[in-house]
């Protein structure tokens, strides 16, 4: 089955822990169900007309003290002992960058080489280094059963080493706005080869498990500057350029067109201006546009930048 | 069990002074009134928010989702939760049947403070009335959850500042409640009534009081902080102005966390008097039952960083929450055995409240075993914020506070009301609505051990069929509340009269009249020993 696949040793640690736990809760389970039927059926008003006026067993009352307080100790050790290996990461482990915003994630590798999914080498550990450029998100990837919140004001780090090549999804987990269920990635694991070709290869070696299933990402080089930005800080998630209908406004034809928008709670009406765009863009919040959410994150460009944005929304006609 | 004279008091439900009608009921201070005000406006809230739940399965069937848009759903889970959570679970058994039958349980006329007690109706009706407004003013209904994490709950542009005062604001009914049940124990017990002749709802109903009155200050705190932030951006929570958003985990879950006992004490001091009136013995270890509930209340407020587990905090936090989640298991465990041993050798008469008080243990096991699970370091890393948790949750709050609230419900209803159910409606009821708890909560669960995380609009490919699994349980977990209300709502108009005490309890309530007079008892009683005395008069 697909969706118990344990794809990296911390799967195998978290799983024992669990098949434990889950051992005893069904032995516990069961148990306490018999034995209210059983009494229930036993000691029926029909088949025990007059109920034992028992207060109590102080000896009854130990065991079902200490026995369970014994093996939920067990679980904790159990569970942290194994945590303790799940979260500590060898010192010869590769450090990756991963940084989450609304609602993207980008991996940058030791060397500079920056990528949208994560790629990883077959059994060599790697460490994440977890931070949010925006606000709180979860990293975690079901099949090495590994979670890391990314936080805007610390670097959160954790660890991997993965034992099965494939591609494993990578689902954001904590809620950071509308698109909060589409902020997916993967991680592409690889044969060490492949890994180091891509890794030392230069600018313009080709992507590692090019036959695995990839999320489409258009080459930067092609494109006009503004809409590279945009495409890189994620704007097109959310925003068309060619008048589809998305979560936020199309930008084709809103240069120059009459837009009303909620300042707060009272609605204004005006001319979608160059001061308005570069205002949409650094304080969203402050001007929403009518009948959507206000749901934008601020863009963080340097104001070079926000030049080649506004310019290329401007030729959107 | 004296025979109460013909000439006694009118029972409450009649208006006996000058105001009549709804007007009598608005301002009245008797604590049974305002037991089924609180009732029934906390009914109402659950069915909107029930209502909410089923449209957010439904949008988990794709197909629905040309109705409902992304920020609609982030909105639904949020107002689901809010709702769920601040009107209906946390005031629930206390504001309901904690007023209605504490002073009675005690032997006493009413609260201590009867005016503090409408008030905090008022207080309550009042965040209600906030948390409706927050979803049609501003910039739109809430979409950051009912934890409200910052700074996304400081960043975005939805109504949050008003849905986290509405919150404020019921929080003071909370504890203006719990103020008034704590001095109202210590002081208004009957000559007689020493602490350990008290019946085991009113040590729960205590223990909650207490958590009541001293963790949800610092929830109103953090909460006027975030309003301060969003309006002044002061910079206590926001990285960008040197704050922290892990210290708003911290400070939520201070409070959060124990709120969770306040949800499920009193569901375990009904349960703790259901047992014994249907097994016709007394409790099996009541002083570890009353110690257990005072030992969940103590340890309960130290535990609350599990709920942070993945969030970064250091090595020897994350041991020590963990250890101590381990501890707090205990004294539960400890009330399901001596629950169970207290069916052992009775004459037990099976009717709808002991159905419900033994469904009620079968899922609060299910619920406590999945928290233990959470509470290993090495497993809560997998299903951290995925939809286990929503399952396992549900498990504790519905199946244990919603079944417990129900079987309460089944067990007092004759007593409120002076009418008896169709018992055969409510067993008929019974059946859609465990296989439907089940298919929902525990698909959930196995959601989430293949990877799912909680409030997702869309799913991967590779979730789809269990989501269908789950959403067709929802349906049937409707069928049997609608079932279960309507038994109820007709029974309270057309129901058969009930006796004084139908099921052969012997605590106070079941000595005085159906529906009790207004001031509960012509004489307050003495008493002479414990709750649970069901020995035949001169053995």
């Amino acid at each position: 089955m697909d969706w118990m696949n344990q794809a990296a040793i911390s799967a195998e640690k978290s799983d024992a822990v669990f098949f434990y736990v889950f051992g005893l809760s069904v032995v516990f389970l069961i148990f306490i169900t018999a034995l209210m039927i059983y009494f229930v059926v036993r000691y029926s008003k029909k088949r025990n007309p007059v109920a034992s006026q028992i207060d109590g067993h102080v000896g009854l009352e130990i065991v079902w003290t200490v026995v369970p307080l014994v093996l939920f100790l067990s679980i904790f050790y159990y569970g942290w002992t194994n945590y303790e290996y799940m979260s500590q990461a060898p010192r010869d482990a590769m450090a990756v960058k991963v940084t989450a915003r609304q609602w993207s994630w980008s991996f940058e590798y030791p060397n500079g080489k920056q990528s949208k999914v994560l790629f990883a080498p077959l059994g060599k550990p790697m460490k994440m280094e977890v931070r949010s450029a925006d606000v709180v998100h979860g990293f975690f990837i079901p099949s090495f059963r590994l979670k890391i919140d990314a936080m805007p004001s610390r670097t959160n780090t954790t660890w991997f080493q993965a034992t099965k090549v494939g591609s494993f999804d990578i689902q954001c987990t904590v809620i950071c706005g509308v698109d909060h269920s589409l902020m997916l990635s993967k991680v592409i694991v690889v044969p060490e080869e492949e890994f180091k070709a891509w890794y030392f290869g230069g600018e313009n070696a080709p992507e590692p498990g090019k036959t695995l299933p990839l999320p489409a990402t258009p080459d930067p080089k092609d494109l006009p500057r503004g809409l590279a930005l945009m495409t890189a800080n994620s704007c097109l998630d959310c925003h068309s350029v060619d008048g589809k209908p998305m979560v936020g406004p199309t930008l084709l034809g809103l240069y120059g067109k009459q837009q009303q928008v909620l300042v707060g709670a009272t609605l204004k009406t005006m001319i979608v201006d160059e001061a308005y765009l570069r205002r949409a863009i650094t304080n969203p919040m402050d001007e929403v546009v009518r009948g959507y959410p206000p749901a934008m994150p601020e863009a963080s460009f340097t104001p070079q930048e926000l030049d080649e944005v506004v310019s290329y929304i401007k030729t959107l006609k | 069990m004296s025979t109460h004279a013909a000439t006694a008091q009118p029972s409450y439900l009649v208006d006996t002074g000058t105001r009549k009608g709804l007007v009598a009921w608005l301002t009245t201070t008797d604590h049974k009134r305002i037991g089924l005000l609180y009732l029934y406006s906390m009914m109402t809230f659950f069915f909107v928010a029930v209502g909410i739940g089923f449209v957010m399965r439904l949008v988990q069937l794709t197909t629905f989702q040309k109705l409902i848009t992304a920020q609609t759903y982030n909105a639904l889970f949020t107002v689901h939760g809010v709702i769920m959570i601040f009107l209906f679970v946390v005031p629930g058994l206390p504001a309901i049947f904690g007023n209605f039958f504490l002073p009675i349980l005690i032997g006493a006329k009413d609260v201590s403070f009867p005016r503090l007690n409408l008030a905090s109706w008022y207080f309550f009706m009042a965040g209600a009335i906030l948390a409706v407004l927050s979803l049609f003013t501003g910039g739109g209904a809430p979409d950051t959850g009912w934890t409200f994490y910052a700074p996304f709950s400081l960043k975005t542009g939805t109504n949050v500042s008003l849905a986290v005062f509405a919150a404020f604001i019921l929080g003071f009914s909370s504890m203006l409640t719990g103020i008034n049940f704590i001095t109202t124990i210590h002081r208004l017990r009957a000559p007689g009534m020493q602490w350990f002749r008290m019946p085991l709802m009113c040590w729960a109903l205590y223990s909650t009081a207490w958590i009541q009155l001293l963790a949800t200050p610092i929830l109103a705190i953090t909460l006027a902080l975030v309003i301060l932030e969003r309006f002044f951006g002061i910079g206590i929570f926001d990285p960008a102005k040197g704050g922290d958003p892990l210290l708003y985990q911290h400070l939520f879950w201070i409070y959060s966390h124990p709120a969770v006992y306040i949800m499920i004490l009193p569901a375990m001091g009904a349960i703790s008097e259901i047992l014994p009136t249907f097994a016709k013995r007394p409790i099996f270890g009541y002083k570890a039952i009353a110690f257990s509930s005072m030992s969940i209340a103590g340890v309960g407020s130290l535990v609350w960083a599990h709920h942070m587990f993945t969030s970064g905090m250091s090595g020897t936090a994350l041991m020590l929450f963990s250890l101590l989640t381990m501890i707090v298991a205990v004294p539960s465990a400890i009330k399901v055995f001596n629950w169970v041993s207290t069916l052992y050798k009775g004459s037990i008469d099976f009717q709808p409240p002991l159905l419900f008080a033994l469904t009620f243990i079968f899922l609060f096991c299910i619920g406590g075993l999945t928290g233990v699970m959470q509470g290993a370091l090495a497993i809560n890393v997998h299903i951290h914020d995925t939809y286990f948790i929503v399952g396992h949750f549900h498990y504790v709050m519905f199946g244990g506070t919603g079944m417990a609230l129900f079987a309460a419900l089944l067990y007092w209803f004759p007593k409120m009301w002076g009418k008896m159910y169709s018992k055969k409606a409510i067993y008929l009821s019974w059946f859609p609505m465990f296989i439907g708890f089940n298919m929902l909560y525990f698909g959930m669960m196995i959601l989430g051990m293949m990877g799912m995380p909680r409030r997702y609009y869309v799913h991967l490919p590779q979730f789809h069929t269990m989501h269908v699994i789950t959403t067709v349980g929802s349906w049937f977990l409707i069928l049997g509340l609608l079932m279960f209300f309507g038994a109820l709502l007709y029974a309270i108009f057309k129901g058969e009269k009930a006796e004084d005490n139908p099921w052969g309890g012997v605590t106070l309530e079941w000595t005085i009249p159906s529906p009790p007079p207004l001031e509960n008892f012509e004489e307050i009683p003495t008493i002479t020993r414990g709750p649970y005395h069901f020995e035949q008069e001169g053995k």
